[in-house]
């Protein structure tokens, strides 16, 4: 993907983003909150255009909202059921670890879509994404049950990756 | 109406703090920095997240302020917690294992007679 390419659609959505952000922290709608809610959003999306390219304005097709409102609903159980796993760890007077780096390959090629699965691996039950070199992920695994890349891959990103390849493409 | 917003707001402030004094156990118990990554990251993460919650629910007028301050924990700690352990790894901090199971290291080094 190109980084520096500009687009009109990239550009309407990062400019509604931050918006939104400024609506969330002002909570008000006086017309003079708005005007200089959107004057600032604009001088901020201007300065920062270069970096921001995550996605354009395609992410409110009805399809992908449903993905995305489905990845956060999976994501969630995921946050949920990782504390209760480490939880469990910490307050067993054994400590039951068996801890590794394993390596897993994906298939997303899309390079925000790759950080959003770093962070969710990081995030879901005793995995810790450590690395990412091309497409291949390095993963401190806390109970290593495998070592072969494609049964870890279906073990901790699968769920996640094929979301989020309807998402992104 | 209020009340009920109340009592549940305070009842995701206890998850959170019950969660908060876990990863702070998990910092203390597990053996090395990769581990306690694990568990201090996890912990922290959904027990800020929980507290944050918690307090947005009891003042009604906070709540998309904590709803934003929420989403940027959900993004900024687990991205902090990977540049530690990338760190560590390159500090040569060897990871604790009970059996030798290590496949960043043959690109670690490569990497480095690069």
């Amino acid at each position: 993907m190109n980084t520096s390419s500009f687009s009109v659609s990239k550009f309407l959505y990062n400019w509604l983003l931050m918006f939104v952000v400024w609506l969330g922290f002002t909570t008000s709608l006086a017309p003079a909150e708005l005007i200089t809610g959107a004057v600032v959003s604009l001088i901020a999306v201007l300065m920062a255009a270069k970096y921001l390219n995550c996605c354009g304005l395609d992410i409110f097709l009805p399809n992908k909202l449903f993905y995305i409102a489905k990845y956060i609903g999976v994501f969630t159980v995921a946050l949920i059921k990782s504390n209760i796993d480490v939880a469990k760890r910490v307050l067993s007077p054994s400590l039951p670890i068996n801890p590794g780096i394993v390596q897993i390959e994906t298939k997303l090629s899309n390079e925000f879509a790759k950080m959003v699965l770093a962070n969710t691996i990081t995030l879901t039950p005793g995995t810790l994404s450590v690395d990412m070199v091309g497409s291949t992920y390095y993963i401190h695994w806390i109970d290593v049950t495998t070592e072969d890349p494609i049964e870890a891959h279906t073990a901790i990103a699968k769920q996640f990756e094929d979301i989020l390849l309807k998402i992104f493409k | 109406m209020m009340e009920i917003l109340e009592y549940i707001g305070l009842a995701f402030v206890l998850i959170g703090g019950i969660f908060l004094f876990l990863g702070a156990l998990g910092i203390y118990r597990m053996p090395d920095v990769y581990n306690r990554l694990q568990a201090g990251t996890k912990a922290s993460t959904m027990g800020a997240m929980s507290v944050i919650m918690g307090v947005g629910l009891i003042e009604p007028e906070w709540f998309f302020k904590s709803l934003i301050i929420v989403i940027f924990i959900a993004i900024a700690n687990p991205l902090s917690s990977h540049a530690l352990a990338r760190g560590a790894y390159r500090a040569s901090l060897t990871p604790f294992m009970k059996k030798k199971m290590d496949a960043y290291d043959k690109e670690f080094h490569q990497k480095k007679e690069d």
